[in-house]
């Protein structure tokens, strides 16, 4: 049975430990060729084509699989080949461990070139072998490597081998494919100045060893979004202190890129600097343009009090590349002929990449995707590789696309394995289904949702027992019994995460026919439901909790303004009716209990489109209503999320996938204390309570919008809720809810840490039984990592997409002036936010081709002077909007100062010569 | 042991085995003349040596002897350089006692304790390296001693570990596969019968996986088992040639 050579491997851990392995050398490992006699049905896992059906080429004519060695694998994952030019790859990696091919360190030989040997080795075996099986075919494995010695060497004994370039060039079938090669070659670097910009990055040796020993930090490195020249880079681990260091000047961030895993070195304190507030973008700069560079550097660091020195440092090594593929437009060469042009991603974060096609043409003005190769320490941007035509910019497909593909959502449509796991239709429920669970079709349910809502995840009932008190019974859809562990919909579902909603699209997680159909709770058919069934009494304090799979049926399902109608109206007096001010009152009751324990009722400006049914274009923009009949729901899914939290993490304290919102720091807070500040209120934030209190108290008569306004920057002053999973963490409290425990189940159809904590909990009523993935704490972590990230996700593709109809919006409504509210001061411009769309925008001071104004900003109040015009926070301005197309790659809703009049910054007001792709050069004036 | 691919891609294990394979195991009796039994065993890197005394009257007190079978006496030992690290091992720690118990444990079960009332076995294993898997070795080990020593026994006794790593079950540990920290499992098995005659779990595995990891550790004992017959067989072949049968 086991056929092997014992070979003894010396290693030296930490100097002391001899460490004696063996390592089995196996002869039963076959070369992967289908219908081999030699290697018998030996081999498994992935086989290369019978027949190798690369595209001609024209170094090698006969058919020929290709052995590329690990680096040039690497590099061009990537590029989107042919997959069938790829299949020779996993065997190609397979025999190493195989008897005949087995290759020993050398004397004096590094690890390196022993692993280039054993390749030259494989292919020479594979040559070798391949010949014995079909003489007649001529089959030939052909060596790829950028290597030049290896090459040469690999020559030498034979084996024929060619560069990655030099192969895809002889490709005569298809020379497109020249484009998409990472570009890697020497040569490429040696046309670029001479002139070294860059520091070079340590080895990651000596960068492990500095992080050891405390000298250098190791972190994400996060660019910003309004400054290309600064950064900060967040620390791993626990330290309290220099959790976040700021980064500045091209030669400081040192060709990181956003997300890199970075080494940073601390600077000595006199100098470190504080976050400018300036927002600079990196617009047209020629590669020489390194002294104007330097000044714009002089600008960040100008004089700043003493406690705002935050801790600064620089990059001085990469240990880990996070890039990825980026969306974005070319920006094509001014020299005609020239095959290198500029790329600029979509994401400001992303510095502009440096590619090479002789496409340009065809590129230009369309949105593609481009992936990094490397970025030399002579060159002012990194040099890349194109990769993929997404279509037309601005064409809403396109767009949409793109902020699909930048927000890493999954939005292809499910495969055939996950959709084979849907129940077949016609479904009804059978016996079977009907085990472990209660007949609730006799009770009088009711769904309550938006307007348009196909996916009903919830429905509620209210009756009074015969005793006198309130029965409360919130039912949720059983996506738990349709989606079972382990299978391919289980895992896609588990992938996606969340289904996101944009204006005119939904990404659902789940197919259509569960998300609409087979689980949503509509009216008047049989719907399996998880409930969660309370006796109350009537003042809605909890006297038995009780969970059950339930059969319901719907008795209807409404909107919020149909609730209300019927809850308001005196004349309706049926059971529908009846069960809902039932639910009315006690919400009533609830939500003022939940308010003194100190819940934040915060604020945040929302909009929905009208969207044209034919054309799919927004028509008009609305805020969302609030009604009561909204609270109403939502009081009673907390209650039940409060409830089956408490549950599960009684029954699973170890492995509960729970809901937290960590109290953010005392500092986050500085600017909302700052800004009421400046109105003569007091904010207290030192517990949920009197923040919440304070914010009540917080009115102004002579201004009522600024409650919200406080509002809307308590808000951004908040940490973000995460899941997380019990065992691994011990502070549970959610901060925005005030409730030490909280979870989510109300919402499975979108969302699928929903789906877990149903699992959780029918095993905890005894309906399911359990598996092994859900008790283990490390999986379930994962997946809360998973579910974190993607949450985030299709949060920012919810606000891209906003923004992008907005845009679509106020192009088909030309110029209109405003009135907004300053939410934000800055070095050089303001933020402000327009309360009847909800739009939030920026208006700069400072223009490029206009003579600079005098800005004087005082950062303790926080103010910003210009000439004779002093701007607080929370002041009142009137801002025109237009759409500024100058920029096809970020088309954005420009707003310039209407109101007060600065003269040379307002903008005056007259009706003629609206040129909405020139905005700046504006001097018009509207008369409203 | 964050970084380290007990399992890769294409099925194979660190030191290239497969996950239900064993490591090379080299055997032999009647290592020593003066003991009754003795047997050397190999596993891989594992290697362990098995002597055997008895069935003899009891030594010390009386008062241990059993009235209805013979009491069998085990006592582990580890060599200071049978780790990487040297290690100075006293007799009596924790590790050997229970090692001892559990060896005990197996070894009731399977020598016919029964056709020798009130006398004792002695079984001693020492472990001369250790390479992962050392519970086993010290049975197989043993069995061949016991064996060796013509001590009647129902059947072999035939043991392995096995491991569980991202869904597949492995048998026949080695170092580096018990210290990424997995689930470990010791079985020692009367393979005729099927009967189990130890087994032991360390850290938790789902229930659902149980089966799949008994199986495998079965198997594996099963295996262990062809092999130590053939040894067994040998021996026998070779004794009878010196004795001039």
């Amino acid at each position: 049975m086991l056929k092997s050579k014992t070979f003894l491997k010396k290693t030296r851990a930490g100097g002391v430990m001899k460490i004696v392995r063996e390592h089995y050398l196996r002869d039963d490992i076959g070369c992967g060729a289908p219908g081999c006699a030699a290697c018998g049905g030996a081999h498994e896992g992935p086989a290369l084509e019978p027949q190798p059906q690369d595209p001609a080429s024209s170094l090698c004519p006969r058919p020929h699989y290709l052995l590329p060695d690990t680096n040039v694998l690497l590099h061009q994952i990537v590029s989107a080949w042919r997959p069938g030019t790829w299949a020779s790859v996993a065997s190609s990696l397979r025999p190493l461990g195989s008897l005949e091919t087995y290759v020993e360190q050398e004397q004096g030989e590094n690890a390196n070139d022993r692993n280039d040997r054993a390749i030259r080795v494989a292919a020479k075996w594979y040559n070798e072998h391949l010949k014995k099986i079909s003489a007649e075919n001529q089959l030939q494995v052909i060596f790829i490597t950028n290597d030049r010695k290896n090459k040469e060497k690999a020559v030498e004994e034979g084996i024929p081998a060619f560069t990655c370039e030099e192969y895809v060039k002889s490709l005569t079938a298809n020379p497109e494919l020249i484009d998409r090669l990472a570009c890697l070659s020497d040569k490429g670097n040696e046309i670029e100045s001479g002139k070294v910009l860059f520091s070079e990055h340590l080895p990651l040796s000596k960068l492990q060893q500095g992080i050891k020993s405390g000298t250098y930090l190791q972190g994400t490195f996060r660019a910003s979004r309004e400054n290309y020249l600064e950064a900060t880079v967040w620390i791993h681990g626990d330290t309290e202190e220099n959790k976040e260091i700021i980064i500045q000047g091209l030669k400081h961030l040192n060709r990181a890129v956003h997300e890199d895993i970075v080494a940073v070195e601390l600077f000595p304190k006199s100098q470190w600097v504080a976050p400018s507030s300036v927002v600079l973008h990196d617009e047209g700069l020629n590669e020489d343009d390194v002294e104007k560079e330097e000044e714009r550097e002089q600008m960040l660091k100008t004089a700043v009090s003493e406690k705002m020195l935050k801790p600064t440092g620089r990059v001085i090594g990469i240990i880990k590349r996070n890039w990825r593929p980026y969306c974005g437009m070319l920006s094509k060469s001014d020299i005609k002929e020239s095959r290198r042009h500029l790329f600029t991603p979509a994401d400001k974060r992303i510095p502009r990449i440096r590619i090479e096609t002789r496409q340009a043409s065809t590129l230009e003005g369309r949105r593609i995707i481009v992936a990094i190769d490397g970025w030399p320490r002579n060159s002012r941007y990194p040099n890349g590789h194109f990769v993929k035509n997404l279509g037309d910019v601005g064409e809403k497909e396109t767009e949409t696309e793109v902020l699909l593909l930048e927000h890493d959502v999954p939005h292809q449509p499910f495969s055939q394995a996950v959709l084979s796991f849907l129940p077949k239709m016609p479904w009804s429920i059978t016996e079977k289904d009907m085990k472990n669970r209660e007949d609730l079709r006799h009770l009088c349910v009711c769904s309550v949702d938006p307007p348009g809502c196909t996916d009903i995840d919830d429905a509620l009932h209210c009756r009074e027992l015969e005793n006198g008190n309130l029965e409360v019974g919130v039912h949720i859809a059983d996506v738990s019994h349709f989606i079972r562990p382990g299978n391919a919909l289980d895992q896609e579902s588990a992938r996606r995460g969340t289904t996101v909603y944009l204006c005119e699209k939904r990404i659902d997680m789940v197919p259509e026919l569960l998300s609409s159909n087979l689980c949503s709770l509509r009216s008047n058919v049989d719907r399996l439901a998880f409930s969660c069934i309370w006796e109350m009494n009537h003042n809605a304090e909890i006297l038995k909790t009780r969970f059950t799979k339930s059969v319901i049926n719907s008795k209807a399902s409404l909107t919020y303004a149909e609730a209300q109608m019927r809850i308001d109206s005196a004349t309706m007096n049926d059971d529908i009716t009846t069960s809902l001010r039932g639910l009315n009152k006690l919400a009533k009751i609830l939500k003022k209990r939940r308010i003194e324990k100190g819940a934040l009722t915060l604020s945040s400006p929302e909009v929905r489109f009208h969207i044209d049914s034919e054309t799919h274009d927004p028509i008009d923009l609305q805020t969302k209503e609030l009604r009561e009949t909204n609270s109403m729901v939502e009081e009673f899914m907390l209650l039940a999320n409060i409830s089956v939290a408490k549950k599960i993490h009684e029954e699973f304290s170890e492995h509960a996938l729970l809901r937290k919102h960590p109290a953010p720091p005392p500092s986050n807070y500085e600017i909302l204390v700052k800004a009421a500040k400046s109105k003569n209120l007091e904010i207290k934030t030192d517990t949920a309570k009197s923040l919440a209190d304070s914010l009540d108290r917080a009115e102004s008569p002579t201004f009522p919008y600024l409650n919200t306004l406080l509002r809307i920057l308590a808000t951004r002053c908040m940490m973000q809720a995460v899941y997380f999973c019990s065992g691994m963490d011990n502070d549970f409290h959610h901060y925005g809810l005030a409730s030490p425990i909280y979870t989510h189940f109300t919402s499975p159809i979108r969302r699928y840490a929903d789906i877990i904590v149903h699992r959780l909990l029918a095993v905890a009523v005894g309906a399911d039984c359990t598996y092994p993935e859900l008790t283990d704490k490390h999986k379930l972590a994962d997946i809360c990592k998973n579910l974190n990230f993607r949450h985030k996700m299709a949060q920012y593709a919810q606000r891209a997409s906003v923004a992008f109809h907005t845009q679509l919006f106020f192009k088909s409504r030309g110029i209109i002036s405003e009135e907004a509210y300053i939410l934000f001061v800055r070095k050089n411009a303001i933020v402000v936010l327009i309360p009847k769309y909800g739009l939030e925008g920026t208006v700069f001071f400072e223009e490029k081709d206009k003579p600079k104004p005098r800005l004087i900003y005082d950062d303790e109040i926080p103010s910003l002077t210009i000439e004779d015009t002093v701007f607080h926070i929370f002041d009142k301005v009137k801002v025109k909007i237009m759409l500024d197309s100058s920029n096809l790659q970020h088309q954005k809703i420009r707003m310039s100062l209407v109101e007060p009049q600065i003269p040379g910054i307002s903008i005056s007001t007259d009706n003629s010569n609206m040129d909405l792709n020139e905005p700046e050069r504006k001097k018009t004036k509207l008369k409203k | 042991m964050a970084g380290l691919e007990l399992l890769s891609d294409q099925g194979y294990r660190v030191d290239g085995r497969r996950a239900g394979e064993l490591r090379k195991i080299q055997a032999r009796m009647g290592v020593f003349a003066q003991a009754d039994g003795s047997a050397y065993i190999e596993q891989g890197n594992t290697k362990a040596l098995a002597v055997v005394y008895g069935p003899h009257e009891i030594r010390g007190s009386r008062a241990r002897a059993l009235p209805d079978r013979a009491l069998v006496n085990c006592q582990y030992s580890s060599a200071t350089f049978s780790t990487g690290e040297r290690k100075r091992r006293p007799h009596g720690d924790r590790k050997s006692c229970e090692m001892g118990l559990q060896l005990r444990q197996t070894f009731e079960a399977a020598i016919l304790t029964q056709l020798h009332p009130r006398s004792q076995i002695d079984i001693y294993v020492q472990v001369l390296q250790a390479d992962g898997g050392t519970y086993a070795a010290c049975v197989n080990a043993a069995t061949l001693a016991v064996l060796d020593a013509g001590i009647p026994m129902r059947d072999f006794v035939c043991a392995c570990s096995a491991g569980f790593v991202d869904g597949t079950a492995l048998a026949d540990l080695s170092h580096v596969e018990e210290a990424a920290g997995g689930p470990q499992l010791a079985l020692a098995l009367l393979p005729a019968a099927g009967q189990i005659a130890l087994l032991e779990m360390d850290a938790r595995l789902h229930e659902d996986h149980l089966e799949r990891v008994l199986e495998a550790a079965a198997q594996a004992a099963r295996d262990v088992h062809t092999l130590l017959d053939r040894v067994v067989r040998q021996h026998v072949r070779e004794a009878s040639i010196l004795l001039g049968d």
